[in-house]
């Protein structure tokens, strides 16, 4: 990783994020999983039972990419001295949650015997989400609306592809998280919610 | 023959050669799903957690530079038009066994203006 390729962090906030980041790597060989790890996949026994296929790895790899990306993303947001509060704090706050979903997808693919996708050197997120093309707060809001909308969708649309009917209910409870995310993002740009219904995942 | 018999049931046979949906694809409307749904994992120009989709229309499967893909779909022979593009969205385990992306589009119209927004955006 390099920071500071980016603007330097100027809130302790913005510091913090960058500490809980190198914290992360130094923990990642400990395979030790967090609480939100250990309930989200208290649903799933099965997945101790090596039923599980190899499908719903990739399903889960390819998720975990995305939570990489989202990570990333909100911290480009934090870096870029755009964000004020209490914006940055909600920023901050939706970053964790996506570290925790990391942490999650990392401890069940580890459980099925899968090798977790690895996150990206920050500069390769920040060229394909034209990180440099971001002027203001609203831009930023509106990078990561775009992107929990497209992540609750995701989610959502890869329920029926697994095999495990334990692991398709994490998926939707992820996909509530992005959602909720999104609704708070969605408000803070002072935009309307969906006029109907059923919007997401048809 | 009792035409009446048949007929329902060699209708339900179609759409597994030619979805008709696919005869009203709107590319604009395309534009708004790929926006909501694909967004996540795409990108017109940028490989990302799934690789970039200008000019995938008519491209050969796995052939896009610089992406790494599933070694599936890197030695799949599919090439991408509307009917593959279509079965794609509909299952993607069915067409490359051993992918990686498992997204499906629940909704016929929905998958075929998604389809015809790729096209449009391919050139095509």
């Amino acid at each position: 990783m390099t920071p500071s390729s980016i603007a330097v962090p100027t809130g302790p906030i913005a510091k913090g994020l960058i500490t809980e980041r190198r914290a992360f790597f130094r923990a990642a060989g400990a395979a030790t999983l967090s609480a939100t790890a250990v309930a989200l996949m208290a649903g799933c026994e099965s997945m101790a039972q090596g039923n599980m296929t190899a499908a719903d790895v990739n399903i889960l790899n390819v998720a975990l990419g995305l939570e990489h990306e989202a990570i990333n993303a909100y911290q480009l947001g934090a870096e870029s001295g755009l964000l004020q509060q209490p914006v940055l704090n909600t920023a901050v706050a939706f970053q964790t949650h996506h570290k925790e979903h990391r942490d999650a997808l990392i401890a069940t693919i580890r459980k099925m015997g899968g090798m977790p996708v690895a996150e990206k050197p920050k500069a390769e997120y920040a060229r394909a989400l034209n990180a440099g093309s971001l002027r203001n707060q609203a831009d930023v809001l509106k990078l990561a609306q775009r992107l929990e909308r497209g992540a609750a969708n995701a989610y959502l649309g890869v329920i029926p592809s697994f095999g495990d009917k334990g692991l398709a209910q994490v998926a939707a409870r992820l996909a509530a998280d992005e959602t909720m995310h999104w609704t708070a993002l969605t408000s803070a740009m002072g935009e309307m919610l969906p006029q109907k219904a059923l919007t997401f995942g048809a | 023959m009792n035409s009446r018999r048949w007929l329902p049931a060699a209708l339900a046979l179609v759409p597994a050669f030619v979805d008709p949906a696919l005869a009203n694809g709107n590319a604009e409307r395309g534009r708004d799903l790929y926006e909501s749904r694909c967004i996540s994992c795409h990108s017109l120009d940028a490989n990302r957690i799934g690789p970039k989709h200008r000019g995938v229309y008519g491209r050969k499967a796995g052939s896009v530079p610089e992406f790494t893909y599933s070694p599936a779909v890197k030695s799949s022979s599919v090439v991408w038009n509307d009917q593959t593009l279509m079965r794609w969205l509909t299952n993607p385990q069915e067409v490359i066994p051993g992918q990686r992306m498992n997204f499906r589009v629940s909704q016929p119209q929905d998958r075929a203006d998604i389809v015809a927004y790729l096209k449009k955006e391919s050139g095509q």
